[in-house]
């Protein structure tokens, strides 16, 4: 802040207390009247009227005591202008002890458990690192994943062995650390309405549904050998590389009803796990994933 | 010594000291900020709202989200841990009316763009409760059938221009192009993903 802006805020700040000060000592009564008397205001409503009493004193030693204590706070705060007060307070000093205060407490215990492998941290031993990993996890994604981790629509049950990219303690860590990209392409307008049925019909028969129109099914094949094997396989077992779910099982991320599957192989899907290592620190990251870790171990 | 008596019976009188002493406060904390530069100069790298994401931002104001989000991160370690960086100054300079709020019965918003996914987004949006079960926040679902059309994007940011946002000839011209035809909900979510992503300076990590 300039000279004149400090200079400013203070002259103004000081001349309303002041003023304000100024104020009640001169429409106070005069010394003669502070004890109450007698004498009337001079109007009368309905046959009310009202004396003329000054203020009472502990009201007026009110006031006062407010303009000791605003002149006591521009001694020690920050205020007056550039003046940072006796106590050198700032909020953001204040931020930076309670971070500073929190790393020495914190810090030893986020070392203690980034020093041990996600396998090691399954041990009942470590079971704080894991209860530090599940808060963490409820605060950062359950919103998504579900407070059980048993995911949604959309949203990746972690507690089943059933992986997108993979399970094991460094896919996990990855998928967190950088995030994932679904890419299902919309294939609409490549295969037209029948094709999208026909193939539905197919990607049925692989998790063993029995009520599908099997002329479809068989026409869908030679598309999806075409245009799907190439990240679900020829088996429709799916690939982790690519985040290309397995569709001979029961698991199905956008629900696995005729329409639904019709739908997703139309418009196609572009689910997105966001990155984290933007959002929280390594050990943060190297806990959570442990606790994820965990869902699927039992 | 004035009388009491001669301020009560003196209306004008009154009125006129009544200003100069409630005015003290205003020209000592609010005149001076007009002349700090870290008040009315931008954050480092500073970007504009995009045609979309400023349409997303008057949804916002018009479904009220201001009204149960703040978008103020306060320098407290329980805040910043939960939220990230604390909020700075010239980080709102481009920004008209702010949007800081005053309560938060939903989380703060300042910095939530690419904590969750657009998808995420959409569906909460929709229906709060399909993605978090104790969610008390309303459902939109109209946002999914309103449709954009652009008619007044180009003079919103016209306007944003003259109050100093600096918005290129090249962008107002693409405005209307770049939000016609859309969904509110997509401007709404863009606008979403935005918030705390138009400058990089800081950290958000937690």
């Amino acid at each position: 802040m300039s000279a004149f802006w400090s200079a400013w805020v203070s002259v103004i700040a000081l001349a309303v207390i002041l003023g304000c000060t100024w104020l009640l000592f001169a429409t106070r009564k005069s010394e003669k009247y502070k004890e109450s008397t007698e004498e009337k205001v001079g109007h009368e409503f309905d046959g009310i009227e009202e004396y003329d009493n000054p203020l009472p004193k502990w009201w007026f030693q009110m006031f006062l005591a407010t303009v000791v204590f605003g002149l006591g706070y521009l001694v020690l705060y920050p205020g007056l202008g550039n003046f940072q007060g006796l106590l050198g307070w700032s909020s953001h000093g204040q931020w930076e002890e309670e971070m500073q205060h929190a790393e020495e407490v914190y810090q030893p215990v986020f070392a203690k458990y980034a020093a041990l492998s996600i396998e090691e941290l399954q041990d009942p031993a470590n079971e704080t690192g894991l209860r530090m990993g599940q808060r963490m996890f409820a605060n950062n994604c359950s919103v998504c994943h579900g407070s059980a981790g048993t995911g949604a629509y959309g949203f990746p049950n972690l507690t089943d062995s059933d992986w997108l990219y993979g399970g094991d303690p460094a896919t996990i860590k990855e998928s967190i650390t950088n995030g994932r990209q679904g890419a299902m392409p919309a294939w609409g307008a490549v295969l037209g309405e029948d094709g999208v049925r026909d193939v539905t019909a197919y990607v049925l028969t692989l998790s063993g549904a029995d009520n599908v129109d099997s002329q479809a099914a068989e026409r869908g094949q030679s598309q999806f050998q075409a245009l799907c094997a190439a990240c679900h396989g020829a088996d429709g077992k799916g690939m982790h590389a690519l985040g290309a779910p397995n569709l001979t099982d029961s698991t199905w991320l956008y629900g696995g009803s005729f329409e639904q599957i019709a739908h997703t192989i139309r418009n196609g899907r572009n689910g997105v796990m966001p990155a984290h290592q933007n959002l929280l620190s390594e050990d943060k990251i190297h806990l959570i994933t442990a606790y994820v870790y965990s869902l699927s171990q039992k | 010594m004035i009388k009491h008596e001669t301020i009560e019976k003196n209306i004008g009188l009154m009125i006129l000291l009544i200003i100069i002493v409630i005015s003290g406060g205003g020209l000592a904390e609010i005149v001076p900020l007009f002349f700090q530069s870290s008040t009315t100069q931008p954050i480092e790298g500073l970007r504009t709202y995009s045609a979309l994401e400023l349409e997303g931002r008057d949804i916002y104001i018009k479904e009220g989200c201001h009204v149960c989000h703040t978008q103020m991160i306060r320098p407290f370690r329980a805040e910043t841990e939960r939220y990230g960086h604390y909020s700075t100054a010239n980080e709102f300079v481009w920004e008209h009316p702010f949007l800081w709020g005053s309560k938060r019965t939903g989380p703060d918003l300042a910095r939530v763009g690419g904590r969750y996914s657009d998808d995420w987004q959409r569906a909460h949006l929709y229906n709060p409760r399909d993605v978090v079960p104790e969610s008390k926040m309303p459902s939109y679902p109209w946002l999914f059938e309103n449709k954009l059309s652009g008619q007044d994007t180009a003079a919103k940011m016209e306007a944003l221009r003259k109050l100093g946002v600096p918005y290129t000839d090249e962008q107002i011209a693409n405005a209307r192009e770049e939000v016609a035809g859309k969904y509110e909900i997509d401007a709404l979510v863009a606008y979403l993903q935005s918030l705390g992503k138009l400058h990089s300076v800081y950290t958000n990590k937690r």
